[in-house]
């Protein structure tokens, strides 16, 4: 395979930052999985297709907007109807489905060069996040595992929650380095780490 | 303005994009009814008061929706899938129909 380069590389300074004097409020990191699949299910093949990730990933998807699941290495949601975004820490998961999604049942598309993953962990997590989307980010709002799709101003973002205060941010590589530093300013009052 | 999507639950309008009127019925491709088409075309009700739109929720789950919005109060009175078979998938029916 060949080797990826992060976008983000330019403004990706790992230690300390902002207003950490009296302690790191969150921390921010690039998660680089190897994979980054978009599935989606023609009309009424939504559960066949729930069934064929559990079967290529061991993912079992809860039912309902926006579920998702996590296990560290491998995660799923939700983020339309019929569609779902699942990520790897391994390279290759597209190989995986080929065979257990057939046509009949929806689409595979390999993402994985054209997203890039970061992930914002901490208590000021949520109070970071907030101040880019327009959603609720309490926890029984958006509890584990699931995702939401939204956008900040025009730069579109799939948001899964992780842990109970760690959220992983999917954008386009494209607009990936513009958010990342908006998100490094937006976490400077209280005090950041980049890992 | 709120719209509450089926799927996403209640969003800023920024996230979405008006798709026109809902009450448009586009005649078949085939047709050779002008007025038919001229209706499709150009005749609009222009109400003062609730207004069937087709609304897309473009920075979200991309679905398009069928919105029941009030053009004097900007009130969002009903909201549903325009395709109307993902009615097992919304997690926010309730609120949907409130």
């Amino acid at each position: 395979m060949v080797e990826r380069q992060s976008p983000l590389e330019p403004e990706y300074y790992p230690g300390s930052h902002g207003n950490f004097e009296h302690g790191v409020d969150v921390i921010l990191s690039e998660t680089r999985p190897g994979s980054i699949l978009q599935l989606a299910a023609w009309p009424g093949e939504e559960k066949r297709l729930m069934s064929a990730i559990y079967k290529a990933t061991g993912l079992a998807l809860p039912d309902g907007a926006g579920g998702g699941v996590t296990d560290g290495a491998r995660s799923a949601f939700g983020f339309a109807p019929g569609k779902f975004t699942v990520v790897d820490e391994a390279e290759g998961l597209a190989a995986a489905f080929s065979g257990v999604v057939t046509p009949a049942i929806g689409t595979v598309t390999d993402l994985s060069h054209g997203r890039t993953a970061m992930r914002i962990a901490g208590p000021k997590a949520e109070w970071v996040l907030a101040k880019f989307f327009a959603i609720d980010f309490a926890l029984p709002a958006f509890p584990i595992g699931a995702g939401r799709s939204t956008t900040h101003h025009d730069v579109f973002a799939q948001i899964q929650r992780t842990g109970a205060d760690q959220f992983d941010i999917y954008v386009f590589r494209s607009f990936a380095r513009s958010f990342w530093k908006a998100l490094c300013h937006a976490s400077e009052e209280v005090g950041y780490e980049v890992q | 303005m709120l719209i509450t999507c089926p799927y996403c639950g209640p969003r800023d309008v920024i996230e979405f994009t008006y798709q026109g009127d809902g009450n448009r019925q586009r005649p078949q491709p085939s047709s050779q009814d002008l007025d038919a088409w001229n209706a499709y075309v150009y005749d609009r009700l222009n109400p003062a008061g609730d207004h069937n739109e087709i609304w897309q929720h473009s920075g979200g789950c991309r679905a398009h929706l069928r919105v029941v919005r009030n053009t004097l109060t900007h009130e969002i009175s009903s909201s549903g899938f325009a395709r109307g078979d993902h009615k097992a998938a919304a997690r926010h029916k309730s609120e949907a129909k409130s």
